[in-house]
């Protein structure tokens, strides 16, 4: 029951990997692939550690996978804002 | 496992690894060579883990993918954009271009058969029953050497010297550096989003650091991941525009550079004169004695990367060390 | 002998060569220390599988004591080259 439920939601992470790629290669500007990228990556980094948190049925376990997932949103949150303040600055003219 | 999608997996992974190297190495882009450089450190850290490798996994995805891809972005920070391909097609220094096609084909093919060579001497090792006299070695006196994490054994037990020696080629490494010129200079200050990074990121990053150094003895960890770790707090904050990014000056920097050797002869002398062999320590203090020269090492892996990121000598804000500077520069007084 | 080993190994030695090439050939000093780079990742690649025994079986950690001290030397060997190149360009500038 465990595994089905844990492939499901690895499955599903996997899905949303896949999504956030297409999305980089095929979308048309910068902002909209890093909307794509962040967006779609870390739902489904977040489903991908929910199934291995699963697997592991060790509460210590579990709580280091939630720090991963929280600091890579955190980070990927904030290297997008930066990425997307440097275009519009290259935009704007500076 | 299913070994079917095993080897799908390996294929896929190793297409990855050689496509990355190919693409990072084909562009004359010194960004995109650097960023591609980075991800193939990701993807190598992913193989670390496939070959079974979770020590190796821990400081490639530090140091491989993170530190190198630091140093080498601060490095071309300053860097032209890429020069137009007609100009790159031809290195400056071999005069005619079709000479440079000539020894361009020469090195490839040399390149070529300095893989095959490799490719047929592994091949015939391979072919060989393998031998497993050291690890078997080293499983049966695991219980003696004072901690559980083989790789951890051999690096401050069983071959504590190679260890030693390495950190003085990182102490060497990093006072060429400082022969070399003053360090960069820094960068404005992160805005209000990074900043908020910065606050909560570089105190869970000292406390991974401790928790990899402690958790070396039984499981993938150790100095060297810690250390890396610890630079990688300092890194973020230099990058955060921070003018204090938690290194010492003066007599201190000195003093924590070189903590890492320092501790590690003190040990091995002190086991000397109570008649050990060097660095043969005592199964009842080995745990200790590792933990002890751990932690120093680590501090002194910190500083030194963090010092390579900043590319020489910090500008010191120590006025003794001002004042002496000033002495240097000026032989009358 | 395990196909595991051997495929891994073989991703080393084109690594290795890739990496000799792109030092040898490129007319930028970043770029060639981006390749000397990937040599030695080729070396480590070689390393560890090498010291694989096949899943389920605890690898040598000899070979992976060696890579692992590898990969801090590299950085630091890059850290001296970076500073190197620096001060090249600084000579270079000046004179």
């Amino acid at each position: 029951m465990i595994n089905i439920l844990s492939s499901i939601l690895i499955l599903a992470g996997v899905f949303f990997y896949l999504a956030g790629s297409i999305g980089l290669l095929r979308l048309p500007d910068l902002y909209s692939r890093l909307h794509a990228l962040t967006k779609a990556d870390n739902l489904g980094l977040g489903l991908l550690i929910a199934g291995v948190a699963l697997q592991s049925q060790d509460l210590l376990i579990m709580l280091k996978l939630l720090l991963v997932w929280l600091s890579v949103l955190a980070a990927s949150a904030t290297s997008a804002h930066l990425i997307a303040r440097q275009a519009r600055r290259q935009e704007t003219g500076s | 496992m299913n070994s079917a999608g095993l080897i799908v997996f390996d294929a896929l992974l190793l297409l990855s690894i050689v496509g990355l190297a190919w693409a990072s190495l084909a562009t004359t882009d010194v960004r995109r060579s650097i960023i591609l450089f980075m991800a193939l450190g990701l993807v190598l850290a992913v193989a670390w883990g496939r070959l079974l490798a979770p020590d190796v996994a821990l400081a490639e995805a530090a140091i491989g993918a993170g530190l190198s891809g630091a140093l080498l972005l601060a490095a071309a920070h300053g860097q032209p954009s890429p020069l137009p391909p007609e100009s790159t097609n031809a290195p400056r220094n071999h005069g005619a271009a079709g000479m440079g096609m000539v020894l361009r084909w020469a090195i490839t093919l040399l390149c070529a058969a300095l893989a095959g060579t490799l490719v047929w001497a592994l091949l015939h090792a391979f072919s060989n029953p393998q031998h497993d006299m050291l690890p078997r070695a080293i499983s049966a006196n695991l219980a003696a050497s004072g901690v559980s994490n083989p790789v951890t054994a051999v690096l401050l037990n069983f071959r504590a010297y190679d260890t030693l020696l390495e950190l003085a080629v990182l102490l060497t490494a990093v006072l060429g550096t400082f022969a070399l010129g003053q360090a960069t200079p820094g960068y404005r200050p992160a805005g209000l989003v990074f900043d908020g990074l910065v606050r909560w990121l570089v105190p869970v990053l000292i406390l991974t650091a401790g928790y990899l150094l402690w958790a070396g003895a039984h499981a993938p960890g150790g100095a060297f991941q810690a250390g890396a770790t610890l630079a990688a707090a300092g890194v973020v904050l230099r990058l955060a525009g921070r003018t204090r990014i938690g290194l010492p000056v003066g007599f201190m920097l000195r003093m924590i550079m070189a903590a890492g050797v320092g501790v590690f002869l003190l040990v091995g002398l002190t086991l000397l004169l109570l008649g050990r062999p060097f660095l043969g320590y005592p199964p009842a203090w080995a745990g200790s004695l590792i933990l002890m020269i751990e932690t120093a090492a680590m501090f002194s892996i910190a500083a030194t990367l963090l010092l390579a990121f900043l590319g020489g000598q910090p500008e010191s804000t120590d006025v003794n060390a001002v004042a002496n500077r000033q002495r240097e520069e000026d032989p009358r007084c | 002998m395990l196909t595991t080993q051997i495929l891994y190994a073989l991703a080393g030695c084109v690594l290795l060569a890739l990496g000799v090439r792109g030092a040898l050939l490129h007319a930028s000093v970043l770029l060639r220390i981006v390749a000397i780079n990937i040599m030695g990742a080729g070396v480590f690649l070689l390393l560890i599988a090498v010291a694989y025994r096949g899943p389920g079986l605890a690898a040598d950690p000899v070979p992976h004591a060696l890579v692992l001290t590898g990969i801090v030397v590299a950085v630091s060997a890059t850290a001296l080259a970076l500073a190197l190149a620096r001060r090249l360009q600084v000579e270079r500038d000046d004179g």
